[in-house]
C-alpha cells in the first residue's frame, strides 16, 4: 500500500513536496484553505533577482503535483493523536489516517495599518508591497493610476525588527524586494525620483548585491539610511515623509506621490491553531519551532511531523523549495526505516 | 539678526523637494560610479586630510546628492588629490577621478 503523507498548505512548499513525494511513489494529500494553489507566490508578479515570472513557477509546481489528492477551500477541524498515527478531520467531513504530516502553512504579511504613523489605510497614497504586486499583476489600482508620478518612496522594515510591533525578527526578503519593486516602478515611471528609506540593507543572497548596485548605478535609485518617523498628507493629497538622514546626521523631508510600505513576514495565525491541535512548539518569534536550527530545521520535536518553508521563519522562494525537498527526504528515510 | 544676544540659526534640515539635481545628474552621466557609494567610510578613514579638515569623499558625494553644494566644496578644498581613497574603496570607485570631474562640472556652472 502507498504511504499517505498529509501536506497542510498548498503554497509553493506544499506543491514542491507533493511533486517530490509522487516521484518517490507515495500518495500526498494537500489541504489548502484558499480556493487556489500557490499561496503567496501566486499573488506576486515577478521574483528577484532574475525577474522570473511568479506565475511560471506556480504553474510548473501545480503541473508536477497534479496527481496528488488536493482539497481546496478546506480547513482542519481537528487532529487526534493515536498510537503511532494521526487522525485528521477536515472541514468537508472527510477523515484521513496518516503517520506523516508535513506543515507548509507559510506566513502572513504584517498588517501595515498597525504602524499608524505610516498612514496605511489613512492616507490614500500609501500602499503596501502586496498592493504594488497586485497592481503589477492586474494594472488596477486607482491610487497609482490617478497620480502623475514625480516622486515615490519605499519604507523598509515595516513590522520587521520592531519590538513594538511584536516582531523582533528580520523578514529577510524585504530589502531585495524593495530594490526589485523600485526598479520595476522606475521602468514604468522613468522620470520619477525613487527613494528607499532603510535601516540596514541585508543583501545576503546570490546576485542580490549586483541587483543593488544596478539599482543605484543604472536606475539612479536613492538610498537614504534612516527610519521614517512619520508620514502626513498635504492639501494636494500627496504624502510628506520625515526621517533622519543618519549618514548626513540631518533631518530630511520629502513630498511623495506614492509611498510603498515593505510589510514584513510574520507568523500565520492559522499555524498557531494547528500547532495547538498537535501540541507543537512555537518559537519566541511566533513561528514554529524546529527540532534545532542547524541540523534538523525540517523536523519538529514530534515523531512524524515535519516542516518546510516559511512556517518556521521568513524564507526566500529557493530556500522554501529546497526545504520542501529536504523534508520529503526526511519523510522518505523515516518511512523506509520504519518498514 | 541678533536680539538680546539670541539669533535664529538657519535650518540644517534637508528638503528633497527643493534639491536641484541638474549638476549631480550631469556628474552621474560622466561618472556613473558616483551613485554606487555605500557609505562604508573607508575613504574618510584613510584620508590624510581628514584628521585636520574633516574631508571625506563619502560626505562630498552625499552633500552633492542632498543639494548641500557649499558644504561639499568646503570639504573638497582640503583634498590633496593623493588618491589613497581610490586605493581603499571596496567598490572600486575611482574617487580621485570623481573629485576632478566634480571640480570641472560645478566650476563651469558656478562660473568659479
Amino acid at each position: 500500500m502507498k504511504e499517505i503523507v498529509v501536506i497542510i498548505g498548498g503554497g509553493i512548499a506544499g506543491l514542491e513536496a507533493a511533486s517530490q513525494l509522487l516521484k518517490l511513489g507515495y500518495s500526498p494529500i494537500i489541504i489548502e484553505k484558499e480556493d487556489h494553489l500557490g499561496g503567496k507566490v501566486a499573488n506576486w508578479h515577478k521574483l528577484f533577482p532574475d525577474m522570473t515570472p511568479a506565475k511560471d513557477i506556480v504553474d510548473e509546481l501545480i503541473a508536477s503535483s497534479k496527481d496528488s489528492n488536493i482539497f481546496l477551500n478546506t480547513e482542519i477541524s481537528f487532529i487526534n493523536r493515536l498510537q503511532d498515527s494521526y487522525n485528521i478531520k477536515l472541514s468537508n467531513g472527510i477523515s484521513i489516517m496518516t503517520k506523516y504530516i508535513l506543515c507548509t502553512t507559510g506566513f502572513r504579511l504584517f498588517e501595515a495599518e498597525k504602524k499608524e504613523e505610516y498612514g496605511y489605510g489613512i492616507y490614500n497614497q500609501v500602499i503596501t508591497n502586496g498592493d504594488l504586486e497586485h497592481w503589477f499583476n492586474t494594472g488596477k489600482d486607482e491610487r497609482i493610476e490617478n497620480s502623475s508620478m514625480q516622486a515615490i518612496g519605499f519604507v523598509h522594515c515595516v513590522g520587521s525588527r520592531d519590538e513594538k510591533a511584536r516582531n523582533s525578527q528580520c523578514s529577510k526578503v524585504c530589502c531585495i524586494t524593495a530594490i526589485k519593486q523600485a526598479i520595476e516602478l522606475k521602468e514604468k515611471f522613468p522620470d520619477a525620483q525613487i527613494y528607499c528609506f532603510y535601516m540596514d540593507l541585508r543583501l545576503f543572497g546570490k546576485k542580490f548585491e549586483d541587483f543593488y548596485i544596478k539599482a543605484q548605478k543604472d536606475y539612479g535609485i536613492h538610498f537614504i539610511r534612516g527610519r521614517v518617523s512619520e508620514v502626513s498628507e498635504n492639501i494636494e493629497g500627496k504624502v510628506i515623509v520625515k526621517a533622519e538622514d543618519t549618514l548626513a546626521g540631518k533631518p530630511i523631508k520629502v513630498t511623495l506621490d506614492l509611498l510603498v510600505l515593505m510589510s514584513g513576514m510574520v507568523c500565520n495565525p492559522d499555524t498557531h491553531k494547528m500547532a495547538g491541535m498537535m501540541a507543537l512548539q512555537v518559537d519566541s518569534d511566533g513561528f514554529l519551532k524546529s527540532h534545532d536550527n542547524v541540523f534538523h530545521i525540517t523536523s519538529s520535536t514530534k515523531k512524524g511531523i515535519f516542516y518546510a518553508g516559511a512556517c518556521t521563519g521568513p524564507k526566500t522562494v529557493p530556500e522554501t523549495l529546497a526545504e520542501a525537498r529536504s523534508a520529503v527526504l526526511d519523510i522518505h528515510s523515516q518511512i523506509i526505516s520504519g518498514q | 539678526m541678533s536680539i538680546f544676544g539670541f539669533r535664529i540659526s538657519p535650518s540644517s534640515a534637508i528638503n528633497l523637494d527643493k534639491v536641484d539635481r541638474t549638476r549631480f545628474e550631469e556628474l552621474c552621466r560622466i561618472e556613473p560610479d558616483a551613485m554606487r557609494c555605500m557609505a562604508c567610510g573607508s575613504c574618510s578613514a584613510t584620508c590624510p586630510a581628514a584628521t585636520f579638515s574633516g574631508m571625506s569623499v563619502r560626505k562630498v558625494l552625499l552633500n552633492l546628492q542632498r543639494g548641500k553644494e557649499e558644504e561639499a566644496f568646503r570639504l573638497m578644498s582640503n583634498c590633496m588629490l593623493c588618491g589613497k581613497c581610490t586605493m581603499v574603496c571596496p567598490r572600486g570607485i575611482n574617487t580621485r577621478h570623481i573629485i576632478l570631474s566634480i571640480c570641472r562640472i560645478y566650476e563651469k556652472e558656478a562660473g568659479r
